[in-house]
């Protein structure tokens, strides 16, 4: 019942918008706009207009984004952060989406969503708290609508659903982006969303990084049909879009954004990329994966075909492209030198904003530890 | 087997001897196929075993405990992984309201021979959820059995009396010190739920378990240069808790500290307390003290030193055991 009902209030209110889900139509089932040579496609679903300008913004955000994880990958090396995911390859599928995003909207990212912080403007360094062991979240993140990363598997989808149910309940046309990847897909948790999502016909899209691996578990252990089907049997809308194309992922999270705004409920947006690299520092891909299969990804890499597409249109010229690598230097090094003068914070951290209020155990502990420590003071340690 | 071997060598191996020595074993879990695991403690077993018997499960630990109870409904034996501590929770509703109460409630016509091996505890150096240490909850879980190993040979032995157990059993590897080394006897020398004392001592008994066993040796070698004679019993069992070990110390040395990574505010330390003082309340020179965690969130890296119990902390609490 309440899935018929939500598809005739969806097609009503979005006339010509064809089902996404819909089996035998003659689109395209994976949603490119811009090919790995670099030329521009269309999709009859998704037009898209750019000007230059933003075609460059985007190329210099892809660049940049990288920049700013490879930076971090090296930093972890030298011992400055403990742990680092990095998402090589998945540039695209984030900024592409980070900037469908309106002012307004909210991201609940997982822990590799660096691009899409860096869409909502969230100054890197912060993200470089928790894997530096400094804090285990360090931003507020009402300031940029950029909810703190979620480790545990798929449980930020459920927030995410829960915020978005709020909105509606204020009537506001805000939308809420969360994002989980392929092995999430199988949390209880995520499934849980799907549900009340659309029951409560949320404005909700659930932004599925599909990067191939779980960690060393292929796809094929969490699913034996493609992800982005799922939604159908939920009762909402799911396509699937080529993560590498940083267009078709604006155009499609647009849409699915536009979509949940307008009252007509989730989207699943499942955009087909690849983890270029391990899956944090400390994996070791080689156990697990042939060196081809990441060969062939990088045919498709995501800044590259941008990169051809720009040069072929004669859209930006060599000054353009000197430009963005200087300022990717300039970010290199504000990374490094920040990173390296991050202090460690106070031990008496552990006792702060455990609670709103004062708590007597809390307080007393803390006390504890504090004479504990004083009666160091003075010590060679 | 010949030689030392480190605790996660000892484990791999306890797993490849229930594998060889009861079909029925099988091993589910995220990443324990090839990869052998996050910390490569099912290394080559998918290989030699099939991956029908080492089975890389999908990413839902939920599912992983609750087909584990259905295996074994059907007459199997499973050993999961949880991939670290604090992803167990969305197994719990699977394994305390479920796993543990499942023999009860079909009168005992059914078993659940269901070993849950959980790498937990902090030290390093990890993000958060990756350093935590839950054993209360499941100890204070009536049908569950919690045990925790501080070395190679009981890693080895505790592991195999767990999977050979008939009831559940929460396995709690000591994560820091998977790559501690020791040598593994030909027998496992002790029943899965007794107490050892590890150090003889004559003037208070420290109680640990897991990781902080050697914490607690290295605070008695310590103590000793100032003349102190501490015992150090490794608890092993945490539910059920060999009670009549620790009495016998506690009566002896007079002073009891209980130490563990767990926050202290309702942590096993206060059972320990509770029943200690209730056995040898005419024995004590001293309340049973407790050395532990906070009651906060695990903080973040930079920081867990001072969260995580280390000698310092257990030689203060000897000095106030020793100053009543
Ligand atoms: C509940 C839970 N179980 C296990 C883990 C350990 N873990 C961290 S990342 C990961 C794989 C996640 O794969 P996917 O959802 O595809 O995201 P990706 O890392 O590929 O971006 C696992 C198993 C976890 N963080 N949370
Ligand atoms: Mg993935």
């Amino acid at each position: 019942m309440t899935v018929k009902s939500t598809t005739r209030a969806r097609k009503k209110a979005a006339p010509g918008v064809p089902d996404k889900t819909s089996a035998g139509s003659a689109a395209p089932e994976l949603v490119q706009l811009l090919t790995p040579e670099g030329d521009r496609v269309e999709h009859p679903d998704f037009p898209l207009t750019v000007t230059p300008e933003e075609l460059r913004a985007l190329y210099r955000d892809l660049v940049l984004v990288r920049r700013f994880d490879a930076e971090a990958t090296s930093l972890q090396r030298q011992g400055e952060l403990g742990l680092w995911a990095s998402l090589l390859g998945q540039e695209a599928a984030q900024v592409g989406s980070g900037r469908a995003m309106r002012p307004g909207d909210y991201a609940f990212p997982t822990y590799r969503e660096h691009g899409v912080a860096w869409c909502r403007d969230v100054d890197p360094l912060n993200l470089l708290g928790m894997f530096r062991g400094v804090n285990n979240g360090g931003w507020d993140p009402n300031e940029k609508n950029f909810h703190l990363y979620t480790i545990v598997i798929g449980a930020q989808t459920l927030h995410a659903t829960g915020y978005a149910m709020g909105i509606t309940k204020d009537g506001a046309d805000d939308a809420v982006i969360a994002y989980f990847g392929d092995g999430a897909s199988s949390q209880g948790d995520v499934n849980e969303a799907f549900t009340f999502a659309s029951v409560y016909n949320s404005p909700v899209v659930f932004f599925c990084q599909n990067n191939q691996w779980a960690i060393s578990e292929p796809t094929t252990v969490q699913t034996r049909i493609p992800l982005f089907r799922r939604a159908s049997g939920f009762g909402f809308p799911g396509v699937r879009v080529d993560g590498n194309d940083v267009l078709a992922c604006l155009a499609v999270t647009r849409w699915a954004l536009d979509h949940a705004r307008t009252g007509q409920g989730p989207v699943l947006v499942e955009a087909f990329t690849y983890r270029m690299g391990a899956h944090t520092t400390s994996d070791d891909p080689t156990r697990y994966r042939q060196t081809e299969e990441t060969e062939a990804w990088k045919a498709k890499d995501p800044i590259l075909r941008l990169k051809a597409h720009l040069e072929k249109e004669g859209l930006a010229d060599e000054a353009f492209f000197a430009e963005v690598e200087a300022e990717s230097e300039k970010l290199g090094l504000r990374v490094r030198e920040g990173v390296r003068s991050m202090p460690d914070p106070d031990p008496t951290l552990i006792f702060d904003h455990v609670y709103t209020e004062p708590h007597p155990l809390v307080d007393e502990e803390r006390a504890e530890y504090e004479a504990y420590a004083a009666s160091f003071e003075g010590e060679q340690h | 087997m010949a030689g030392q071997l480190s605790i996660a060598k000892a484990l791999n191996e306890a797993l490849r001897k229930s594998l060889e020595n009861d079909p029925k074993t099988v091993l589910m879990g995220e990443d324990i196929g090839k990869l052998g695991g996050v910390f490569r403690i099912t290394d080559g077993l998918q290989k030699d075993f099939g991956d029908d018997r080492v089975i890389d499960t999908p990413l839902a630990e939920s599912g992983i405990m609750g087909t584990a109870i259905g295996l074994a409904l059907r007459g199997y034996r499973p050993v999961v992984e949880i991939q670290f501590d604090g992803f167990v929770y969305p197994a719990f509703d699977q394994i305390v309201s479920q796993l543990a109460k499942m023999h009860a409630r079909a009168l005992g016509h059914v078993k659940m021979p269901v070993t849950v091996r959980i790498p937990f505890g902090g030290g390093i150096g990890a993000v958060e959820h990756h350093s935590e240490s839950h054993e209360a909850y499941f100890a204070h879980t009536a049908g569950l059995r919690v045990v925790s190993p501080s070395n190679a040979h009981d890693a080895h032995w505790m592991l195999r009396q767990a999977i050979e157990s008939d009831d559940p059993v929460i396995f709690l590897e000591p994560k820091r010190r998977y790559w501690d080394k020791g040598e593994v006897g030909e027998d496992p020398m002790l029943p899965l739920h007794s107490a050892r004392i590890v150090r003889p001592g004559t003037d208070a008994t420290l109680i640990a378990y897991g990781p902080m066993v050697k914490v607690c040796q290295e605070a008695a070698k310590a103590a000793e240069e100032d003349g102190r004679r501490l015992e150090v019993v490794d608890l092993r069992s945490l539910s059920p808790i060999d009670f009549i070990t620790l009495e016998e110390s506690v009566k002896r040395t007079g002073r009891g500290i209980v130490v563990h990574e767990a926050p202290v505010f309702l942590g096993l330390g206060a059972e320990l307390a509770a029943r200690l003082t209730e056995r040898c309340f005419y024995h004590l020179e001293a309340p049973i003290l407790r050395v532990g965690g906070y009651h906060a969130p695990y903080p973040p890296s930079r920081v867990e030193e001072t969260y995580l119990p280390d000698l310092d902390r257990v030689l203060d609490a000897v000095d106030r055991a020793l100053a009543y």
